[in-house]
């Protein structure tokens, strides 16, 4: 099978460009360093199947950061039959270097200029005939974000592949990383014959944006009422979308289902209505907050106003040992935990990264996020719900905050910190879609693999044995409750909310959905039977533990195989147990004290 | 002869020398800071934070201790 790899500098739109061409959903952003592994897809070019790769953004070939390495890993053990070089056009003047070390490595290669369609708005003109005349290769201009220019891309990269020209020696290809080379020069050169540039550039609206959000006194405080009114956004906007679902499906049961169910055995209706469905269906009905929470989050990571974010708290951030690109993956890690994880990898410097990693898992995802809602609309006047989750956020950041201050002392670094700012883009229809169409099979592929089996397990442990009452103390999951009890008392956390934070261990997804079949209920009901048994109190230490202790399992993987030490994962999961508890305990008591 | 770090906002002037070790010089030639290469400073954020410097059509972050690297030669504004 052929083989065509994907080139180019960080944030030149490789992802977005792999999408189009096979149809798949990488993840696109207006960072430099959305992708740091290898995606593959399969394509049909010139009659071959061929396998097209996404590598992460390489500024160098001799890079050595770990998102490079993958790539220098790639290419000096795989052959490839073709890379397509990405470079943003407007950018072409540092660029090419790019190109040449590509074209120094004899790689079969097209260029592509890509962000076409930006590079005319700010006047720059590109003989692309002359150019590939003389860098002996097919030069394209092309615009992967809106399509233009795709189809004649494709065709000289079908061209190439026609040619079946051998594909590159990995071992060549290794040895040929090791040596240096005088780029510069012939860079200079030709970008002087081929390329006019107005001397100065400057993109009027972006300065005009950055003026306002970028500014001396008022841009962090823009920055967090911006993030206050999203919330808030999602809040409102999503709340009655799941109220409404949450009643359909309760219709569902009772109109359909339960006729259905009326004459099997009470233990297989129990299982299937008060188990799995209301489970399910408990879990299912975050589906549109999710979605809507991952719409805003794309636009944005896709609008460049991460970069600014960086900018503006890189200060704050040195002060805990970690820079402002760390902020940006605390608040990557508001969509999930694990690609914030990964996207460590831009950091070069070990200790950086592994601090990074041990606060990142304290960022407020979007499957806390679920557990949240729930509780604060069954405990919280509707009033007081948007502040109430605000001020969780506010917790989360102080839990990382605190988390850096203490162990930046173990993790001393001298990274530097070089950040590239781009342009405001503003993501397409089709962009904001696909991203959302992603995170709902994302959150499908979640769900039927751990909540299904979760809430099988919790339907049996509050069912048996069978000769006690449901969900009473007698049941094993009663057992466990008390097993843990000394723990839990001093925090307010009661024998039902412990098992849903045992299981939610695995994935908080499945903890809205334990709590459903713990009290076999769904939806209003569900919710007015939690707000007679506990206070506002409880709920609020319930929040702070699911807050800050381990997300998930997923999360706990990948900071095993990011950082490649077991010893660490398990610093991590005994810290955020350790101050989960301390926190609960301390807000719990004092609130009690305090006499609430 | 002065160095990036202490250059004031606005005001033009051309790299004169980078002296940093390899990966930083690496990554530092990718971004666009190269010898000759105009550069301005368009803003610094508070409290000692990064500096947004403008080469070309480049916009790069960096900090203090990164642009105390790399050497400068200021031009008078006309
Ligand atoms: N205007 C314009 N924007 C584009 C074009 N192609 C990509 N973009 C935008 O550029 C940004 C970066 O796109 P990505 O596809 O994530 O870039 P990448 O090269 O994969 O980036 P890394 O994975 O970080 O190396 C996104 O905001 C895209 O929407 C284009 O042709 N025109
Ligand atoms: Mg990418």
């Amino acid at each position: 099978m052929k083989r065509i790899a994907l080139l180019g500098m960080p944030n030149t739109g490789k992802s977005t460009l792999f999408n189009r061409i096979s149809g798949a959903s990488a993840r696109v952003g207006n960072w430099p360093g959305i992708t740091v592994d290898l995606m593959s897809a399969k394509i049909l070019i010139g009659g071959h199947i061929a396998e097209l790769i996404d590598l992460p953004g390489i500024y160098d070939i001799h890079g050595f950061s770990e998102d490079e390495q993958v790539v220098r890993h790639f290419l000096s053990n795989n052959a490839v039959d073709l890379v397509i070089v990405l470079l943003n056009s407007s950018q072409i003047d540092r660029q090419l270097s790019l190109v040449l070390q590509i074209k120094k490595l004899k790689i079969p290669a097209v260029l592509a200029l890509n962000m076409a369609d930006e590079a005319r708005q700010s006047g720059i003109t590109i003989d692309a005939d002359n150019l590939a005349k003389e860098l002996e290769m097919p030069v394209l201009q092309i615009s992967a974000k809106y399509g233009d220019g795709l189809p004649k891309a494709l065709q000289a990269a079908t061209q190439i592949i026609n040619q079946n020209q051998p594909a590159t020696d990995p071992q060549v290809i290794a040895q040929f990383l090791q040596e240096d080379n005088q780029i510069e020069h012939e860079m200079e050169d030709l970008i002087q014959h081929h390329v006019q540039m107005p001397t100065t550039f400057t993109d009027n609206t972006t300065d005009k944006i950055d003026r306002v959000l970028l500014h001396k006194w008022f841009g962090l405080p823009i920055f967090f009422a911006a993030m206050f009114v999203l919330f808030q956004f999602i809040f409102t906007v999503g709340k009655p979308l799941q109220d409404g679902l949450a009643w359909a499906l309760s219709v569902l049961r009772s109109g359909l289902l339960e006729p259905i169910f009326a004459s099997s055995p009470a233990w297989l209706s129990g299982l299937m209505l008060d188990g799995i469905y209301n489970g399910v269906a408990t879990v299912a009905a975050f589906v549109p907050i999710i979605v809507l929470f991952f719409l805003v989050m794309s636009m944005v990571e896709d609008s460049g106003y991460l970069s600014r974010a960086a900018f503006l708290m890189d200060a704050l951030m040195a002060k805990m040992g970690l820079d402002g690109r760390g902020f940006v993956m605390m608040l990557m890690g508001f969509g999930c935990n694990v690609p914030a994880l990964m996207g460590t990898r831009i950091m070069r410097s070990r200790p950086m990264r592994l601090l990074t990693m041990l606060v990142i898992p304290l960022s407020l995802c979007s499957a806390r996020l679920q557990v949240f809602i729930f509780m604060i609309t069954a405990l919280f006047a509707a009033k007081h719900a948007p502040l109430v989750l605000f001020s969780l956020y506010v917790m989360s950041f102080l839990t990382m905050f605190l988390t850096a201050v203490l162990f930046q002392g173990q993790y001393k670094n001298a990274e530097p910190f070089i950040l590239e700012l781009p342009p405001y883009r503003f993501p397409t229809l089709r962009q904001i879609v696909l991203r959302g169409w992603h995170e709902v099979k994302h959150f499908l592929v979640r769900a039927s693999k751990f909540i299904v089996i979760g809430v099988v397990l919790v339907w049996a442990l509050t069912n048996f044995p069978s000769n006690v009452p449901p969900a009473s103390a007698g049941t094993y999951a009663g057992q466990i409750g008390a097993l843990f009890a000394p723990f839990l008392d001093p925090i307010g956390i009661n024998s039902q909310l412990a098992i849903a934070l045992i299981f939610g261990f695995v994935a908080k997804e499945i903890v809205v959905g334990a709590l459903a079949v713990i009290y076999g209920m769904q939806g209003d009901a569900l919710m007015s039977q939690i707000a007679m048994q506990i206070d506002w109190v409880q709920a609020m230490s319930f929040m702070l533990f699911t807050l800050i202790y381990t997300p998930c399992l997923s999360t706990i993987a990948t900071i095993r195989s990011e950082s490649k030490s077991s010893g660490f994962m398990w610093l991590s999961i005994a810290w955020s147990l350790g101050l989960a508890w301390v926190v609960s305990f301390m807000f719990y008591q004092g609130a009690r004290w305090l006499g609430y | 002869m002065q160095l990036l770090s202490q250059l004031k906002i606005g005001q033009p002037a051309t790299i004169s020398a980078i002296e940093a070790e390899e990966l930083l010089f690496h990554r530092l030639s990718a971004l666009g800071f190269r010898i000759g290469k105009p550069l301005s400073i368009i803003r610094r954020a508070n409290f000692n934070g990064p500096l947004q410097v403008r080469l070309g059509t480049t916009d790069v972050i960096l900090r203090d201790t990164e642009a105390a690297h790399i050497r400068i030669n200021t031009h008078p504004i006309n």
